[in-house]
């Protein structure tokens, strides 16, 4: 067949590829979405059959026969079994806006950037001998269809005069570059990515299915006769699991393939990251197996036919999907069976790239970059720009790499063999995501330890033996170990033996990794964020809806800075875009100067998220509000701080019910200030009143007498009388204030001395005399012979008695009162007591018998004198002198004021 | 001239003052020592003015007031709040009740009587000018 049909019709497929999903995206635009759509989305899944699938399937088939089952029976059981673990891992995406599943990995255990990192390099080391298997299967498939010799001998050469697979390899990165780096939110979905991919699902499976039954239909006479001719071949052992493998290695292959379905990074992307809508994968769940097992049924029947048609002759079982049809000179079949292999192997690399890419720019690279301060986001500049480069040059390297690897180490692999290394490394992230999604214990530290050993094994048991098999490393490397010691041989660590070396590798990389993941996870304290986030990962569906309210920011960035920001990543008008839907959904201006608040800064990263990943976002919203580069450490502090105040709530809500209380005391003392308040207005009305009472009787008969007239000499001296005792009364009166308030403030002068109480009452009553008589009240006095002295001023306890016989008169019975007093000695103290015959005490009005404002409360001021201050003096001074008073009822029913206070020391009253 | 004052005092030297001073100035005066009295004295035969303290036992002088002027019959008698507390408060309180003036302790006895009589002349002419005092 002649080359340049051969890259016309590639070519031309490539193109239409493109349209596809040009017109895909333009759809998209225009809001009619082709790829929203549950059959698409199960066919994009379908990328998972690579050339591998296409090629490498029916090659196992020719070798071992239904070998190449488990590889398929892995994705069905996850489909079909594991759908929950596949919903969850969507949602956490969508709600934390995932790019990668470095991204995952990383956003999962604390936006950590040196997880990420360690996911990115071994995802793209793990990915690069399956990229190198699809580049060695293009050129392969390529140098067969021009220049098959009829001998079904392929050989291997440079039609163009340079090597066919760096060519392939320079096409497809163009490719991938064209198709995915097209916009630079990789969150947002690439519709017409996905809707390419989707076709080119459809063309493999019906360039497979068209091989398949031209061999079962065509060469054969349906599956009966090929049966029986296998049979006849000898080929019977075929159709059973070969008994020369015990059955590790199918349990080995089913685990790495429920694996790779779940955490090879171009698969993660498309089911999780480009995911539409979780629904849809209700659909994919019976599809997407139904779809492995269609292009699995004319596996056998290729393989056979290959078998059958080459007997005897030398041949790579690998392209049996197209040296058969060339075989039996079918040139269009061949033809369209090359390009089904094109698609096969065009769609994984495209996606693969894609994705990496997106893991290098985001996790590797840009991370470098702030923390060495070679780009600076407080500065002006578009980043979109850079972003993309960083983009398309990694795509191009690894592109390159996968062709470095075909060099190396291709050559001397099975298709089946390079792709079983690409899943053992995918198949280290398992415990970290399993983990992490299921596990609030898991720490960063613990995926951090546990991928690093995972990687190292396998990189020990796999990647490096399969450089020494080609010759680049000795060979005894593998046959004896490193350094020669038997210990450490790469296909029997530690001196295990009897497994193959697949089974060896995932045996002893997931010991360790799975062990030291939860072995460091459990040993070490988790850390707040590490918390924080396993939270918010394992509790997806509780919690999806208030996550925002998690990560506080708190802003000093005004609306245009941070858009302008977001636009140099996302592009301006972009930016601008989606801050104006964002006002609008939320109902808010967002105007230009305004600080922007918690919602739109979070918003923002979530959205710059979209486009360089969780880690640097956080980094960069950060060095934006701090006005500096923070680094990821500060930032990793900040968040520690918002997470220790988490921490702190609950303390703070012990601290709030302790407030409560003091607060309602407070209250309380505020209620009785308020109530003293108002006695203490109320005292002063009443001081007024008693002043005024006077002085209106002595100012109206002042004016009578001032006049002159018609008044008796009689009258007068009644008149003159009157002004004279209410004058005395307002002198009491401001007395009994001025004393009062001297001793509350501790100014009055007292002259203490040591005095005899007898004489001190017996001239208390005297002065009482008039007024006692006045009243015709019988006082008796019961005074104790020879009681000591006390410690006294002698004015003051006179006046308490004064005070105190002064109520007695007053409240005591009218006509007819009687008023004891009686003085005692009891104990070391002198015992007073007054006593009248009136109504007694009221029980309410016990308690406040003493303060000074109680009569305030009282109407009765009849017998004049009333100030109510009389008893409240009583207490201070009787207080003063190290003394109590007090009130009760005595028998008759009257009432009974006491006081006592202590005698003066023996040799105080001998010296006076 | 014939009218008649009710003095409801409870402070003996007020009241003697007062009733002295009144009566100098032609005026009957009748005496009550606390509210509920002043309310008995009034039933029995209404005065012209009433001197109204405010600090009366029993019943105070703002009950004593509302019932005065609630009451059709009684609402032409005049009534003089006296207090001994000068708070903006208790004056509003008593002209919202419908005294008829308001005087603060002490005051002039002489003044007193001038504004008591003057009071009582006013209500006249306004009312029927035909009816005599009692």
């Amino acid at each position: 067949m002649h080359g340049g049909l051969v890259v016309g019709v590639s070519f031309a497929y490539l193109g239409l590829l493109f349209a596809i999903a040009y017109y895909g995206e333009k759809r998209a635009a225009e809001g009619r979405s082709l790829t929203n759509n549950p059959y698409i989305y199960t066919l994009s899944i379908a990328v998972y059959c690579t050339s591998w699938t296409f090629y490498g399937s029916v090659g196992l088939a020719a070798k071992s026969g239904l070998d190449y089952l488990p590889i398929y029976l892995g994705p069905t059981l996850v489909f079909i079994l594991w759908s929950f673990v596949l919903v969850k891992i969507i949602r956490i995406c969508k709600v934390h806006r995932i790019t990668s599943i470095a991204d995952f990995i990383s956003s999962r255990y604390g936006k950590n950037f040196a997880l990420g990192s360690l996911v990115t390099i071994i995802a793209v080391i793990g990915t690069t001998p399956y990229i190198s298997l699809q580049l060695k299967s293009i050129a392969t498939s390529f140098n067969l269809l021009v220049e098959f010799q009829n001998a079904g001998v392929p050989a291997y050469g440079a039609p163009f005069g340079i090597d066919t697979t760096l060519l392939v390899a320079i096409v497809l990165a163009l490719f991938a570059i064209l198709f995915g780096t097209r916009h630079i939110e990789a969150s947002e979905h690439h519709e017409g990515l996905v809707a390419a991919i989707a076709f080119e699902s459809l063309i493999k499976l019906f360039a497979f299915l068209a091989v398949g039954l031209f061999v079962t239909f065509s060469v054969f006479d349906g599956f009966g006769d090929l049966f029986f001719k296998a049979q006849a071949h000898g080929l019977s052992h075929l159709f059973t699991v070969s008994e020369d493998n015990d059955y590790s290695q199918w349990v080995t292959m089913t685990l790495l393939s429920m694996a790779a379905i779940l955490f090879l990074p171009r698969q993660f992307y498309i089911t999780a990251v480009e995911n539409r809508d979780e629904s849809q994968l209700r659909t994919a769940a019976w599809l997407f197996p139904l779809y492995l097992l269609v292009i699995n049924i004319f596996v056998l029947p290729i393989a056979i036919g290959g078998k059958t048609a080459f007997a005897g002759m030398s041949s790579d079982a690998d392209m049996y999907v197209l040296s058969v049809p060339i075989y039996f000179d079918q040139g269009k079949l061949a033809l369209f069976a090359f390009i089904g292999g094109l698609s096969a192997a065009t769609s994984m690399v495209i996606v693969a790239s894609i994705a990496l890419s997106t893991m290098v720019c985001n996790n590797l690279v840009m991370p470098l970059l702030l923390r060495w301060k070679w780009v600076d986001v407080t500065e002006g500049g578009d980043l979109s720009a850079l972003l993309l480069t960083i983009r398309r040059a990694s795509i191009l390297i690894i592109l390159l790499l996968g062709y470095g690897y075909f060099r190396i180490a291709s050559e001397s692999y099975s298709l089946v063999t390079i792709g079983l290394v690409s899943f053992t490394a995918a198949a280290q992230f398992a415990p970290a995501i399993i983990g992490g999604i299921f596990w609030k214990g898991g720490s960063s530290k613990g995926a951090l330890t546990g991928l690093s050993l995972g990687f190292l094994i396998w990189t020990y048991t796999l990647l490096l033996p399969s450089f020494a098999q080609s010759g680049w490393l000795p060979i005894n490397f593998i046959s004896e170990g490193l350094f020669g010691i038997s210990f450490l041989k790469p296909y029997a660590l530690f001196g295990l033996n009897g497994f193959d070396s697949l089974s060896h590798a995932l045996f002893w990389s997931m010991v360790a990794n799975i062990g030291g993941y939860v072995v460091v996870s459990m040993w070490r304290e988790l850390s707040p964020i590490d918390r924080i986030q396993g939270q918010l990962f394992v509790d997806v569906f509780d919690n999806a809806l208030d996550q925002t309210e998690r990560r506080n920011w708190q802003g000093t960035v005004t609306i245009t800075a941070l858009q302008e920001l977001i636009g140099r990543f996302v592009g301006p008008g972009r930016a601008e875009t989606n801050f104006k839907a964002f006002a609008k959904t939320n109902n808010s201006s967002l105007k230009g100067d305004d600080i922007a608040d918690r919602q739109i800064l979070n918003h923002a990263e979530s959205l710059l998220s979209g486009a360089i990943g969780s880690a640097t976002a956080r980094v960069i919203i950060g060095s934006m509000i701090k006005g500096k580069n923070v680094s990821f450490n500060e930032v990793f502090q900040m968040l520690d701080e918002t997470t220790q105040v988490i921490e702190y709530s609950r303390m703070l809500e012990v601290k709030s019910t302790e407030l409560e209380e003091t607060s309602l005391k407070l209250q309380q003392a505020n209620k009785r200030l308020q109530e003293f308040d108002a006695l203490k207005d109320e005292f002063l009305t009443t001081i007024s009143h008693e002043l005024r009472t006077p002085l209106t009787s002595i100012r109206a008969f002042s004016e009578i007498l001032q006049e002159g007239t018609q008044v008796s000499t009689e009258e007068r001296q009644n008149f003159l009388n009157i002004i004279t005792k209410e004058s005395e009364r307002l002198t009491r009166l401001i007395d009994q204030i001025l004393d009062l308030a001297k001793m509350e403030a501790g100014r009055m002068d007292w002259v203490i001395t040591s005095l005899n109480p007898t004489s001190a009452v017996k001239d208390a009553i005297a002065i009482m005399d008039g007024l006692i008589q006045e009243n015709n009240i019988s006082l008796s006095l019961d005074i104790d012979k020879d009681l000591p002295n006390v410690q006294a001023d002698r004015d003051k306890l006179v006046q308490v008695i004064i005070n105190i016989v002064s109520n007695a008169i007053k409240f005591c019975a009218n006509p007819g009162g009687i008023i004891q007093v009686s003085a005692h000695k009891q104990e070391n103290a002198l015992l007073v007591s007054i006593t009248d015959n009136g109504r007694g005490i009221l029980p309410e009005h016990q308690d406040y018998i003493f303060e000074k404002f109680h009569q305030a409360q009282e109407n009765s001021k009849k017998m004049a004198a009333g100030t109510g201050l009389g008893l409240a003096i009583c207490q201070q001074i009787i207080t003063f002198f190290g003394g109590i008073i007090w009130a009760d009822n005595a028998k008759n029913g009257g009432a009974c004021i006491s006081f006592s206070i202590p005698f003066a020391p023996q040799e105080d009253s001998a010296d006076l | 001239m014939g009218y008649s004052v009710l003095v409801a005092e409870d402070e003996p030297n007020i009241v003697l003052s007062l009733q002295f001073i009144m009566k100098k100035a032609g005026l009957q005066v009748r005496i009550a020592e606390d509210g509920d009295q002043a309310i008995l004295e009034i039933e029995k035969d209404r005065p012209n003015a009433i001197l109204l303290d405010i600090m009366l036992p029993k019943r105070d002088g703002f009950s004593v007031c509302e019932v005065i002027k609630s009451n059709p019959e009684w609402s032409a008698i005049k009534v003089i709040m006296l207090t001994a507390k000068g708070r903006e408060e208790d004056k509003q309180r008593a002209l919202g009740l419908g005294a008829d003036d308001y005087i603060t302790k002490p005051f002039s006895t002489r003044e007193l009587v001038d504004r008591v009589i003057e009071l009582i002349q006013e209500g006249e002419s306004a009312n029927d000018p035909g009816t005599a005092p009692k």
